[in-house]
């Protein structure tokens, strides 16, 4: 359909006075808003190792494996992880469990999860059906070779231990009932954060 | 030769009779130097040590103020305030690999920044660097009682172009040549309302001397001040020395959205810095000289009058030049953040439009008045005159619309 001319609007710039067009007022305005940020100093700077950021709750951060009641890997290789893995970075090797375990048929004799090839999109973690595979909220965890940086199944459960306690990181492992995080104020990754934001949930307590 | 009558009598404060004393002693006593040379060969060595340092902690200072504008903090954790970020930045300009592309100009590159730091250097020679005295006396300049100063020094920064014309074309690649031809065209067109607005105050005070008109207005007091007088050629000459010291919004030739690097896109370590150091040495002579030529210099009423005289009122007139110099360039490093920079035909329209037919104009006026004798009540008159002539004969009310015209505000409140 051909535009009408009723939809169509002329805009013009607007008429400048003889003392606008000099550009003074303008630039005079300007160098007032410059001068009030400099002594007024408000500064948006996070300082970045003395205070850490403040993350959401759900940060896609590095991977962990966790473990059941009984200490014992949950996952029990699948392959749903690393087929809906959309950088292809999870390898799986399967081994009979039915001896050890009764409850199972299968776990994992190897688990390599190639960090540095991984987009941390999280498809795995809503993937597994086990709620085995999950994604932290550690942002900093490095290496100095590419090796260091493929985790192994045992590197990946050694992140459960340290981050099983830690509030901002649930194990998200009860279905049907509400984790631990659900009882919690919202917390601050270190003391030395900027204040946390404040949530209204739990609130209700 | 004219430095003679000086020596007879060895300075009337601390500072220069210091300055005397090495003179004489040292240069003179061990090494032979005569005075004529060896006081102004300790006042370059002054100003050698003086001028790297202080553009450093100018760079500091931008670094800090563009930070605090943008609402962030800037350097800090190099030293306090990171007040040791300049040295830590020196020696990284030092230590860095310094790459000579294959497909440049050799000669001309090299000497392009080096060509960038001397031009700005010798400018220094004939800036007032304290208190001055017309006639016998001690002054705080390298080469005192030049008679033609202001055209020396003009000269000399017209030289400073061609370390970046040199530089762009010598790099060998379009973005560098186009930087530096850009910016060949701005300094050259720039130069010419920064020379005439000068002489409006050339010839108010009657000679070329840097010291004679420091010394004018010092004689009038607070209200001999040449902005009073002249305040359509004092901001001619700011707008003019701030596009020839290629400064927003006047940057065109370096700004890194359209032209990468512009003319030092191919350059690394210490040829970068020695670009650096010469546009800053540039911005700093521009501050000495607005505070020469239209502030007063190193006047004040009431700290640092003409007659003033002794140590504490050298201390007195060396502070207040500094303090003004730096809100020059306190004001020169706030305007890169409040300006969108210039483009290339809005530039050269407001040099050639502009800034020389008003400073053409001023200068008429300021002959008018020499010539007939007014009296310099009319010179402020005739700058406001001037400048709303000039606006009201760029005023152009809006051409008659064929269809219906609304503003933009009134479009965006409809929609609501």
């Amino acid at each position: 359909m051909p535009i009408q001319e009723k939809d169509v609007a002329w805009i013009e710039e607007p008429e400048l006075s003889f003392w606008e067009q000099t550009f003074l007022p303008a630039v005079a305005g300007g160098l007032k808003v410059a001068m009030q940020h400099t002594v007024a100093q408000h500064s948006v700077t996070e300082q970045y190792p003395e205070q850490k950021p403040d993350l959401p709750l759900h940060y896609r951060g590095v991977h962990r494996l966790n473990r059941d009641e009984q200490g014992r890997v949950r996952c029990v290789a699948c392959m749903m992880c690393a087929t809906a893995c959309p950088a292809h970075c999870i390898s799986i090797v399967a081994e009979d469990a039915s001896k050890d375990w009764p409850d199972r048929d299968k776990r994992p004799q190897s688990f390599v999860l190639d960090e540095l090839r991984c987009i941390f999109c999280g498809m795995c973690e809503e993937a597994c059906p086990c709620d085995a595979i999950e994604l932290t909220s550690i942002y900093d965890l490095t290496g100095q070779t590419r090796e260091q940086m493929t985790f192994t199944k045992d590197k990946l459960l050694s992140i459960y231990d340290q981050t099983k306690d830690n509030p901002r990181d649930p194990v998200r492992t009860h279905r049907g009932r509400l984790g631990c995080a659900s009882e919690l104020e919202r917390q601050p990754l270190s003391a030395t954060s900027p204040k946390p934001p404040e949530s209204p949930r739990a609130k209700k307590q | 030769m004219s430095l003679l009558p000086l020596l007879a009598e060895g300075g009337s404060d601390a500072i220069s009779s210091l300055i005397y004393w090495i003179a004489e002693t040292i240069l003179l006593g061990w090494l032979g130097i005569p005075l004529q040379i060896g006081i102004p060969l300790i006042l370059i060595a002054a100003t050698a040590a003086g001028i790297p340092g202080a553009c450093s902690y100018a760079i500091w200072l931008e670094r800090k103020l563009a930070a605090w504008i943008q609402d962030r903090v800037g350097p800090n954790r190099v030293g306090w305030a990171g007040l040791l970020q300049p040295i830590a930045d020196g020696a990284k300009f030092l230590l860095k690999e310094d790459i000579i592309p294959a497909h440049v100009d050799k000669f001309l590159f090299v000497i392009a920044p080096t060509i960038s730091v001397f031009t700005t250097m010798l400018a220094l020679s004939v800036v007032p660097l304290g208190p001055t005295t017309v006639g016998d006396g001690f002054s705080f300049i390298i080469a005192p009682k030049l008679d033609i100063g202001i055209v020396f020094l003009f000269s000399v920064t017209s030289l400073a172009v061609y370390g970046i014309i040199l530089g762009g074309w010598s790099s060998n690649n379009k973005y560098s040549a186009l930087g530096g031809l850009r910016s060949s065209a701005q300094v050259v067109s720039y130069e010419i309302p920064l020379g005439m607005s000068v002489l409006g105050i050339a010839l108010m005070a009657g000679s070329l001397n840097l010291e004679t008109v420091v010394d004018a207005q010092a004689q009038g007091g607070l209200f001999g001040w040449n902005i009073w007088y002249q305040p359509l050629a004092g901001l001619i000459f700011f707008l003019a020395a701030l596009a020839e010291s290629n400064r927003l919004p006047f940057d065109l030739p370096e700004c890194e959205q359209e032209l990468i690097g512009g003319y030092h896109t191919e350059y690394s370590a210490l040829k970068f810095g020695m670009f650096f150091l010469g546009e800053y040495t540039h911005v700093f002579t521009v501050s000495f000289l607005c505070s020469v030529l239209f502030l007063g210099g190193w006047h004040f009423p009431g700290i640092a009058e003409a007659t003033s005289v002794g140590t504490l009122a050298t201390v007195f007139k060396i502070g207040v030049l500094l303090t003004k110099v730096f809100c020059v360039l306190v004001l020169i490093m706030l305007l890169r953040w409040c300006l969108p920079r210039f483009r290339f035909d809005q530039l050269m329209g407001l040099c050639w439009k502009v800034l020389i037919p008003l400073s053409l104009a001023n200068m008429l006026c300021v002959m008018i008045v020499r010539e007939f004798e007014l009296s310099w009540f009319w010179l402020p008159v005739s700058s406001l005159f001037l400048f709303c002539m000039a606006g009201l004969l760029s005023f152009r009310p809006a051409p008659p619309r064929s269809r219906p015209v609304i503003r933009a505000e009134q479009l965006i409140a409809s929609h609501h």
